[in-house]
């Protein structure tokens, strides 16, 4: 037996891919299900209305789909550039505690269509920031990035703790270790009334059709492309690749930020250590899944946050740990990057 | 200036720096077998969670600590054999796969605990290892209370270090691990399996990891909770660079590591109140990452490491 490339990829096929591969992973999470003893279609059922059974599960899934889509868009960016950025998880961490510093204390008194856009540029710098040292010490040192991104999300995290402990506590806290609030006219405006939604959902699908045109349509687009399927051609062929990373970075490190900026102006309004369940790792998934296009980002976070959000109701009902989402998704990037594999290489006896 | 020496001083230290040493030496050690022979395991942060937990809840049913070691060493053999269908037989990102293994590994580890281990305000917790008595040596004053009171996994992770050094350098299994970590098509050619190599070396370097996972459980502490690992897998793969891929300078690399830290654990104390806790914490993971700046340059990587082998093609 051994594996043949395929001349060419059919459309259907690499459509189909992903859905098999969801579908996959449900049938294992199964197999998880009926071994702790509870009906899966069952289990399948609550999941769904838990996810959308009511207006109010219906929203709180788009809620948790609107950080993922920024995280799934950040590692999407960079991957595509094969600038292994799994920093999303630190950059998140650290985009939200400098919007809860920066509107508790410059920005405060600003109106909200000033101080608003402020912020959201304060957190996607703040992302930018760390993910701009691994990559300097990738392109100074030749330090692999992957290793010291992940190494710098617990840092961010760390510092992040500190900060909540210490100069940005919240003295209203009752002594528990948040931040200071985010200013009122900080507060991203809902979309629907008595719902958590807010426009950060919009602000993630502009996003995302922004970074299908420019990754599609412009030179840069296409020097990224290039630089992440061949690097030393790119070169060869004109492509600065130090410039080209660094403003892949500032993309793929600033929608991190901005997922973590959102996720306090919008949701939460302070930060603690508990703000991302995983956000920044989820979004590798998200990416993955879907196939680092940047309008399948949208869909795959949108499954992602369904699983999340609908395993949380059905955990309650059932007794099965709500870890059966991670456990999904985590096996729906498994079988996506099998899947992909068959979509370009066929079995040959 | 006093306190410095005072905690050099104290047996203690150097009795934790050993116990924090051993679950980087065994991950290290497991993660530089699967990249000398040109995998690298992203898995081992998701493959050591999984060892904590297997191991745990192996001895919590009853049997007996080592057959919580063996199970964990199993476990993470198997997640290696997941590792390495995705790499070695499908040639796929080793970056990617190693992220999907650690995502798959610990949410099923807590998805298994959170099932079979009720919740409970404090969490349960079984009988560890304890310390054995070498004769003589333990009863030397400071020398025996400082490095001869280990629990004997300890012991046995800087043998294996050892032992793995002559494996790999001095016998004909070590070269075809080495050459098909370097060139896979001249081992090839030698009449080597490059394929069979990889899977071996990747499930016998996962199942290092798994074990090093369960010390954490079985020696260290006596209980499982989530995110116990807390980037030590990550470390793992730092130390391996910092080592340039030879298992004395792992064991070297790991014990200089583990006295950092536990320098900086005591240090903490004496200063709390003064620094904030949390910038202790970030030492280790920024030491990695300052050994990987320092080291990246001069290592000599293996030259096939993370590229797949397909027969036949280029």
């Amino acid at each position: 037996m051994r594996f043949e490339r395929r001349e060419h990829r059919s459309l259907a096929l690499v459509i189909a891919t992903p859905v098999l591969a969801i579908l996959c992973a449900l049938a294992l999470a199964g197999l998880l299900i009926a071994i702790a003893g509870a009906p899966v279609m069952e289990a399948y059922w609550r999941i769904l209305v838990g996810a959308f059974g009511s207006r109010l599960s219906a929203t709180e899934t788009l809620t948790r789909a609107s950080p993922l889509i920024l995280t799934g868009l950040a590692a999407a960016v960079a991957f595509r550039a094969r600038l292994w950025n799994i920093g999303a998880e630190g950059q998140f961490y650290l985009g939200a505690i400098a919007v809860a510093a920066a509107s508790s204390h410059l920005f405060g008194g600003l109106p909200s269509p000033l101080q608003i856009p402020l912020l959201l540029v304060v957190g996607a710098a703040a992302g930018i920031v760390l993910l701009l040292v691994p990559l300097w010490l990738r392109l100074r040192f030749s330090v692999d990035e992957v290793v010291t991104t992940l190494l710098l999300n617990f840092v961010a995290v760390l510092f992040v703790s500190m900060l909540i402990d210490g100069p940005l506590k919240d003295p209203m806290g009752f002594g528990w270790p948040q931040s200071q609030p985010v200013a009122d006219a900080a507060v991203l405006p809902k979309l629907f009334a008595r719902s958590r939604l807010h426009v950060g959902l919009m602000i993630a699908l502009v996003l995302a059709v922004a970074v299908h045109l420019v990754q599609s349509r412009t030179v840069f687009g296409m020097q990224s492309r290039a630089a992440g399927l061949n690097p030393a051609g790119a070169v060869f062929a004109g492509v600065p690749l130090g410039r080209t990373l660094v403003t892949v970075a500032c993309v793929s490190g600033g929608l991190a930020g901005l997922a973590g900026a959102i996720e306090v102006m919008g949701v939460q309004g302070y930060v603690t250590t508990d703000l991302s369940p995983g956000y920044g790792y989820s979004g590798i998934v998200v990416a993955m899944l879907a196939n680092l296009h940047p309008l399948g980002v949208v869909l795959a976070a949108l499954f992602t946050a369904v699983m999340f959000v609908g395993a949380d109701g059905m955990s309650r009902s059932m007794g099965i740990p709500s870890y059966i989402a991670d456990v999904t998704v985590a096996l729906s990037l498994i079988s996506m990057l099998t899947g992909v594999f068959f979509t370009q290489y066929r079995i040959r006896r | 200036m006093n306190a410095v020496i005072d905690i050099f001083a104290s047996a203690g230290l150097w009795a934790a720096v050993l116990r924090i040493a051993t679950p980087l030496i065994l991950g290290t050690l497991g993660a530089l077998l699967c990249e000398r022979s040109g995998v690298l395991n992203l898995g081992i942060e998701g493959i050591m969670t999984f060892g904590a937990m297997i191991g745990w809840l192996t001895v919590y049913n009853g049997a007996d600590l080592w057959t919580g070691i063996l199970v964990a060493g199993l476990s993470g053999g198997i997640f290696g054999l997941l590792h390495a269908g995705l790499t070695v037989t499908l040639g796929l990102s080793q970056h990617v796969s190693g992220l999907g293994v650690t995502l798959f590994a610990s949410s099923f580890s807590y998805y298994v605990f959170r099932l079979l281990v009720p919740v409970a305000g404090t969490p349960p917790t079984i009988e560890p290892f304890q310390p054995i008595d070498v004769p003589v040596l333990s009863s030397l004053p400071f020398l025996g209370p400082a490095l001869f009171t280990q629990t004997p996994p300890t012991y046995a992770a800087i043998l294996l270090a050892l032992a793995l050094g002559y494996v790999l350098f001095r016998t004909p299994l070590g070269l075809a691990i080495r050459m098909t970590g370097e060139n896979p098509h001249a081992a090839e050619a030698q009449g080597i399996n490059p394929m069979a190599v990889r899977y071996g070396s990747v499930v016998v370097g996962s199942a290092l990891m798994g074990i090093g996972g369960a010390f954490l459980t079985l020696s260290a502490f006596n209980s499982f909770f989530p995110t116990m690992v807390q980037g030590r897998g990550w470390i793992c793969i730092a130390l391996v660079v910092f080592a340039s891929w030879r298992p004395g300078r792992a064991l070297v690399g790991a014990l200089l590591f583990a006295l950092f830290d536990g320098f900086q654990l005591r240090l903490q104390t004496r200063l709390s109140g003064v620094v904030p806790y949390q910038i202790f914490l970030m030492i280790p993971y920024l030491l990695s990452i300052a050994a990987l700046a320092l080291m990246a340059r001069r290592a000599r990587v293996p030259q096939a490491l993370m590229q797949p082998y397909r027969r036949g093609e280029r």
